[in-house]
């Protein structure tokens, strides 16, 4: 948080049809559904989030990632990382408050990989759902499906990775905390944080620029990764791999698709970091076990399937 | 028979997959894709299963289908018209001849 970018913040995404995609975040993960605007955007939030909204779905004819945003301290620090993401080089777009309801003025700039990233200081506080925040009980008792517990991060897919985490870890304060590194010396994944996480963003090389591998939401316990099996099974849910864990960042985990093929992850567990941590390096020759630790195999649908 | 109906009145089609020489029979409520799963053929790549991806590509040569809403990125309005489809959101409404392995990364068109 060197750089004053306090977490991930919201992530927009592409739908093929809004109702069905409700279906799979509203009713499976379990993410309360905040409002709807005037573009027809729908807003929602996992329940322990205090901040108003953590994702947008856009009705669209490709699916995929518009693009994730990142909370910082203050407008202060909003000004100063603007101005620093000019200075590095970036396309930066000046998005005005409201624009997103209840989200203040957003600054919006490019990147080698092709994503399109976020800063913005300012967010409606509407509090953890169904909890009050003084002498707050444990859990809302009508939470659906999963009952997922916050937007946690996203993996993506772009060229030059290397090139994007330079500016991730220069002008936002983003540490490195995995890695993967080849035999030459090539870095094809980068987990990065920006706090104590695991990962706050992930990156993993391909030639095909802006791509999403997947949206990730916290679940409490391994119990909970079970259950959401089970929820997977019951609806017939398209499923990619799971329950098993991770090497890299060591969450224990399950895949699956949204209706319009969009990732989906929710995990529990895993690794933390501090700053003054070394990155935590696999090397690719363990790239299986990396991925997938009780398999130790690479997995080809994992790797390539993305939107 | 090609087409047969099943004990709860669901039709069930054949579905012929003439690049990689096979055929399975799929219900007319589950897309090419799901139908292939089920039936333990290994004709058609599985990618999402959501119209996202572009994995499950194919080309319909002859046959009869309902459509959901797919990927623009993937089957632009010119291959639609022309049969390409993705076998993940296509249901059969006849007996169906396709072509698989149509997924070409190179040419995903990106906005």
């Amino acid at each position: 948080m060197k750089k004053g970018v306090m977490r991930p913040g919201h992530i927009q995404l592409r739908v093929l049809d809004m109702k069905e995609a409700l279906e799979h975040y509203r009713d499976l993960l379990g993410l309360i559904e905040v409002e709807t605007d005037s573009q027809g955007r729908v807003y929602l939030k996992g329940w322990t989030e205090v901040d108003k909204f953590s994702v947008v779905l856009r009705e669209a004819d490709e699916p995929g990632m518009d693009f994730v945003a990142y909370k910082v301290l203050n407008n202060q620090v909003l000004e100063q990382l603007e101005q620093e993401l000019k200075e590095y080089g970036c396309q930066v777009e000046e998005i005005p408050a409201g624009e997103l309801n209840g989200c203040g003025r957003r600054v919006r700039f490019d990147s080698p990989t092709g994503h399109m990233f976020e800063i913005f200081a300012e967010k409606e506080q509407t509090g953890k759902w169904g909890v009050k925040n003084v002498n707050p009980e444990a859990w809302p008792r009508d939470l659906k499906g999963m009952k997922a517990t916050r937007f946690d991060h996203c993996l993506l897919y772009g060229p030059n990775i290397e090139g994007t985490v330079k500016m991730f870890q220069e002008v936002l304060g983003f540490d490195i905390a995995e890695q993967v590194i080849d035999d030459e010396g090539k870095r094809p994944a980068l987990f990065l944080t920006v706090g104590m996480k695991a990962h706050d963003v992930a990156f993993i090389e391909c030639p095909e620029p802006g791509k999403l591998h997947h949206a990730s939401f916290f679940l409490d316990t391994w119990e909970d990764v079970l259950r959401a099996a089970d929820l997977i099974s019951m609806e017939d849910v398209s499923l990619d791999i799971g329950p098993t864990r991770h090497g890299l960042t060591h969450g224990k985990t399950i895949y699956f698709f949204d209706p319009s093929g969009n990732r989906s992850e929710v995990f529990c567990g895993g690794d933390y970091h501090y700053p003054d941590h070394e990155p935590v390096t696999w090397t690719a020759d363990e790239l299986g076990k990396a991925i997938f630790y009780h398999d130790r195999a690479l997995n080809d649908r994992f790797l390539t399937v993305l939107t | 028979m090609n087409t047969q109906t099943t004990a709860v009145d669901i039709r069930v089609h054949r579905v012929q997959v003439v690049n990689r020489n096979e055929e399975y029979q799929c219900r007319e409520d589950k897309t090419l894709l799901v139908g292939m799963e089920r039936s333990g053929a290994h004709a058609i790549d599985i990618g999402c299963r959501g119209g996202g991806c572009g994995i499950c590509k194919i080309r319909v040569l002859k046959g009869e289908y309902e459509r959901k809403r797919m990927s623009r990125a993937h089957i632009s309005e010119a291959e639609e018209n022309s049969g390409y489809a993705l076998a993940c959101r296509i249901f059969p409404r006849s007996e169906m001849v396709i072509e698989s392995d149509h997924y070409d990364p190179a040419t995903i068109q990106t906005k």
